[in-house]
């Protein structure tokens, strides 16, 4: 090569340089936007999962709200009863 | 995790513009070398990435020392994410240097001094991933990555010097030592290429850096957000 007149022809490893490298790059940004995304969604995912579940004290609340237990029946069994 | 700052928004577009830039000044602008032919312009990207991610072994051993002398978990990630870039952008390096050298030296790889130290920094930090995946205490995995990646740091100025301290068929393009020949022996517009790709891979790694960091950052609130859920 370097006994020669003529400049040689080598732009084809020239091209073949440059995309490999932009190709190399290209990946790793990929690499990158996609592991960002996808810690993006465990993140949001967890903080769903880590969300305190409903007070004791409102359930308490509710339930004393409805008819339960003897009471329901009870008053199941008077109706029962005027008809 | 907030949103992109804009700081680093912007980063992201100038990179890419520089990059296109470089890739410009590299393909068109610069002259055609007149013994090597078009395969010369792939040096522009070689040494620009090869500048960037040496200077980034260098970079994450400091914050090694950093790491194992404050035992802050902050300079573990910034070190985790200096040597990956450093490893995306060493493995281009070696790769250019293969395409080039099969034209000139008629071979795609030799086990020339450079060429071996080059490769042997490279699998250093890929063994250094390896090492980092087999173990779960983020601590003790920070401590021992700390440790290995302070030790081999030791390979990127011995990559550097390779071709100054031993005999090598690699090019001495930067500070030759024969004292006959120019410091630099490019003509003025392969120098403006030449500078400007330095100047570009430096940008686009900063740019790299601070988005691995910030995924590095995420990951961390992840993992303990996963141990408090599952506790």
């Amino acid at each position: 090569m370097f006994f020669q007149e003529t400049t040689p022809d080598t732009s084809g490893y020239m091209i073949a340089g440059y995309v490999i490298a932009f190709v190399v790059m290209g990946l790793y940004v990929a690499s990158i936007y996609l592991r960002s995304r996808n810690l993006r969604q465990d993140m949001s995912l967890l903080e769903e999962m880590d969300k305190p579940a409903p007070a004791p004290a409102v359930m308490e609340k509710k339930s004393a709200a409805k008819p339960t237990g003897a009471k329901a029946t009870k008053t199941v069994t008077k109706r029962k009863a005027r008809n | 995790m907030e949103s992109k700052p804009v700081a680093l928004r912007i980063l992201d577009i100038v990179s890419i513009v520089v990059l296109l830039i470089a890739a410009y000044l590299a393909l068109v602008f610069a002259p055609t070398e007149l013994v090597m032919g078009d395969v010369q312009r792939v040096f522009y990207f070689h040494i620009g990435t090869a500048w960037t991610a040496l200077l980034g072994f260098i970079v994450a051993a400091v914050f090694s020392v950093v790491y194992l002398i404050n035992k802050d978990l902050k300079w573990d990630r910034l070190q985790v994410a200096a040597i990956e870039v450093s490893l995306v952008f060493f493995f281009v390096t070696i790769v250019l240097g293969s395409i080039w050298a099969r034209p000139a030296w008629n071979t795609w790889w030799t086990w020339d001094p450079r060429l071996t130290t080059a490769a042997v920094t490279e699998l250093i930090y890929i063994a250094y991933f390896m090492l980092r995946q087999g173990i779960d205490d983020p601590d003790r995995r920070a401590r021992f990555g700390a440790v290995y990646a302070l030790v081999g740091g030791i390979s990127a100025p011995i990559t550097f010097f390779a071709i100054r301290l031993f005999r090598s068929i690699h090019p001495v393009v930067v500070g030759s030592a024969n004292a006959n020949q120019d410091k630099l022996p490019l003509t003025a517009d392969m120098k403006v290429a030449f500078f400007f790709a330095l100047f570009a891979f430096t940008v686009i790694f900063i740019d790299l850096f601070w988005n691995r960091i910030r995924l590095g950052d995420l990951q961390n609130k992840v993992e303990q957000l996963k141990l408090k859920v599952t506790m």
